[in-house]
């Protein structure tokens, strides 16, 4: 078989792999604009606090250690223990349930009605406040953090391939495990809505505020769940984001990369946002392999996305699966 | 005929029970314009109560003030023998009041049997983490709940779409859907707002036919809002008349018919 075919599998391989994580931010995005119609722009920022937020707690870092140090002029840094990974998980997540909790009962509850662009602004600023927040909390410094999730080649994949074509894939074993990963998570997500209380609870917010009221649905109660929620795939996002480039501030960057994603896929369809993931990291993979990298100097992976995005909003801007806009008049 | 403690009896023979809810000097404002003006009057239990009004009469204010929608500025608003503290829409939905909306308020990307099942929520009682957790108790309450939802859609003949998403249907059977929905909830009082709105001669005559039914078969309390003066007239055993936000009469439908004050405002005096 010609090699460059074969490469041409391996990179669009790994374009799923890449589109894996993109989806997951965008799976965040999506859960809160259904439920709320609030386009958080936090949701990026979110994955980047919870991120540092299980790499602190697992580490035993004392939260705002250097103001505490600054204001009363001691020296604590660290805690002295190590934490389990699943056992730091599990706080994180009540610390991000706890997020959820402030930004609805100190922020949302009093836009309740307002513009989207209120909203959204409202998230802009979100955004800000907790990237600060982050900071001050667990310091600015990269961290890597390491789950215990297993990293670096796929052996059998390698010698498999390598074996049947004489030429050996290179799939990160960190990316099949996020993977899996995305696939339950969503899977999980999908029971959920569709076979519990709370779930259809959701789906009712979702549909219709007023109607949802009138069958005794807390409007409240089911925002904190769908920010817990968001959260929550935040977190999920966070931990393998965190393992593959480390926790820095530029995690919160990938959530830029989730707007084209969201243009492909629909602001409210969840796999709309799975699939629209996967078309971006094998279209910008593909692309710079085939095109980019020979023809256009490389580095198309920057901008392929949103030319992507462009081009689906002048086309089809509901995108992939969102609902058909259709103006009654 | 009204006995203020024991309830009635009414000419068709049904046994009309005690006050449910009980409106006590209602008093509603926006801003300065007064949509209610100190009304009182009850629902009783079993009974079929009727507000009707011209446009603007306050009538939606009033069941909106009912449901918990709006919060009067004054007056209290008695339930089950008990002032009722203000309160949101669901909490209320939650006490067994249940509501439907003059301009159809459904869950459009829904099926009409997920409709009617969101109507049981305020039934399911397991909580989160059982749920998710997907065991035997969950499990069985959802066969019950659906069982409950599946008896409601055949009693409103809605059998054949219930597996059909509500925005594909017509008008009319919306309406059957959100009535389905708030039936669901077996509600101890049904709030329906202006059930008849905009359908045709036959449409009004089965969904009476339906509010009828359900009063008969089930024993719900109905509350409801309608200026079709003829088709309330039929249904109803006690009416509330408003004009203005006034309460301009109170009483079976042939006292409401033959009240000066009610025949001047509501049909327009006569010149002859």
């Amino acid at each position: 078989m010609p090699e460059q075919f074969l490469w041409t599998i391996e990179v669009f391989l790994n374009g799923l792999m890449a589109g894996v994580l993109y989806a997951l931010v965008a799976l965040g995005f999506v859960l809160i604009y259904k439920a709320s119609g609030i386009f958080n722009f936090a949701q990026g920022v979110m994955a980047l606090f919870a991120a540092m937020t299980l790499y602190g707690i697992m580490n035993g870092q004392v939260p705002f250690a250097h103001l505490i140090n600054a204001v009363f002029g001691t020296e604590v840094h660290y805690f002295g223990w190590n934490l389990p990974a699943i056992l730091s998980i599990v706080l994180t997540m009540v610390v991000m349930i706890l997020l959820a909790w402030l930004v609805q009962r100190y922020i949302f509850r009093y836009l309740v009605g307002q513009e989207p662009i209120i909203l959204f602004m409202a998230t802009i600023g979100l955004a800000y406040f907790l990237e600060g927040v982050g900071d001050l909390m667990w310091g600015s410094d990269i961290k890597t953090l390491d789950v215990g999730l297993p990293q670096g080649i796929n052996l059998w994949i390698d010698e498999t391939t390598f074996n049947a074509f004489g030429y050996g894939f290179f799939i990160d074993n960190l990316d099949i495990v996020a993977s899996i990963v995305a696939a339950l998570l969503v899977a999980g997500l999908v029971i959920f809505a569709q076979y519990t209380k709370q779930g259809r609870a959701m789906r009712a917010v979702a549909d219709d505020h007023q109607a949802a009221l009138s069958v005794g649905v807390s409007l409240n109660f089911i925002w904190i769940l769908v920010w817990s929620l968001a959260g929550f795939v935040a977190l999920v996002a966070g931990i393998m984001w965190g393992a593959k480039s480390g926790v820095q501030f530029s995690l919160s960057l990938i959530a830029l990369k989730a707007l084209p994603v969201l243009m492909l896929g629909g602001f409210t369809s969840i796999p709309g946002a799975i699939v629209g993931g996967l078309i971006i990291g094998v279209g910008e993979k593909l692309f710079e392999f085939l095109i980019g990298a020979p023809y256009l100097g490389g580095a198309t992976e920057n901008w392929f996305a949103y030319m992507l995005a462009l081009l689906f909003l002048v086309f089809r801007p509901q995108g992939l699966f969102g609902e058909k806009i259709i103006e009654r008049v | 005929m009204l006995d203020q403690s024991e309830g009635y009896t009414t000419a068709d023979g049904r046994r009309i029970g005690g006050v449910v809810m009980e409106m006590r000097n209602i008093t509603l404002r926006f801003g300065g314009v007064e949509a209610i003006k100190d009304i009182s009057f009850d629902i009783r239990e079993g009974e079929i109560r009727a507000i009707i009004g011209p446009n603007g009469a306050g009538k939606s204010s009033m069941l909106n003030v009912i449901s918990g929608f709006y919060v009067p500025q004054e007056g209290e608003v008695w339930y089950k023998g008990a002032p009722r503290p203000p309160m949101k829409p669901f909490q209320v939905a939650r006490q067994g009041i249940a509501r439907t909306f003059q301009n159809i308020a459904l869950f459009e990307g829904m099926s009409v049997l997920d409709n009617v099942m969101t109507g049981r929520l305020t039934k399911m009682k397991t909580g989160l983490w059982r749920q998710a957790l997907w065991k035997g108790a969950a499990e069985s309450e959802e066969t019950a709940n659906r069982e409950v939802a599946e008896k409601i859609i055949d009693f409103l003949e809605i059998q054949a779409i219930r597996k059909t998403p509500v925005s594909r249907l017509p008008y009319g059977l919306k309406k059957r859907v959100e009535l389905a929905r708030a039936l669901a909830a077996e509600p101890s009082l049904l709030l329906l707002d202006e059930p008849m709105a905009g359908m045709n001669v036959e449409e009004k005559e089965d969904m009476s036919r339906f509010i009828l039914d359900v009063n008969d078969e089930f024993g719900t309390t109905i509350a409801l809002i309608e200026h079709d003066m003829g088709v309330v007239m039929d249904l109803s055993d006690r009416v509330v008349v408003m004009d203005y936000g006034k309460k301009i009469g109170d009483g079976s439908p042939d006292e409401v018919r033959n009240n000066q004050a009610v025949i001047d405002a509501y049909l327009g005096v006569s010149h002859d």
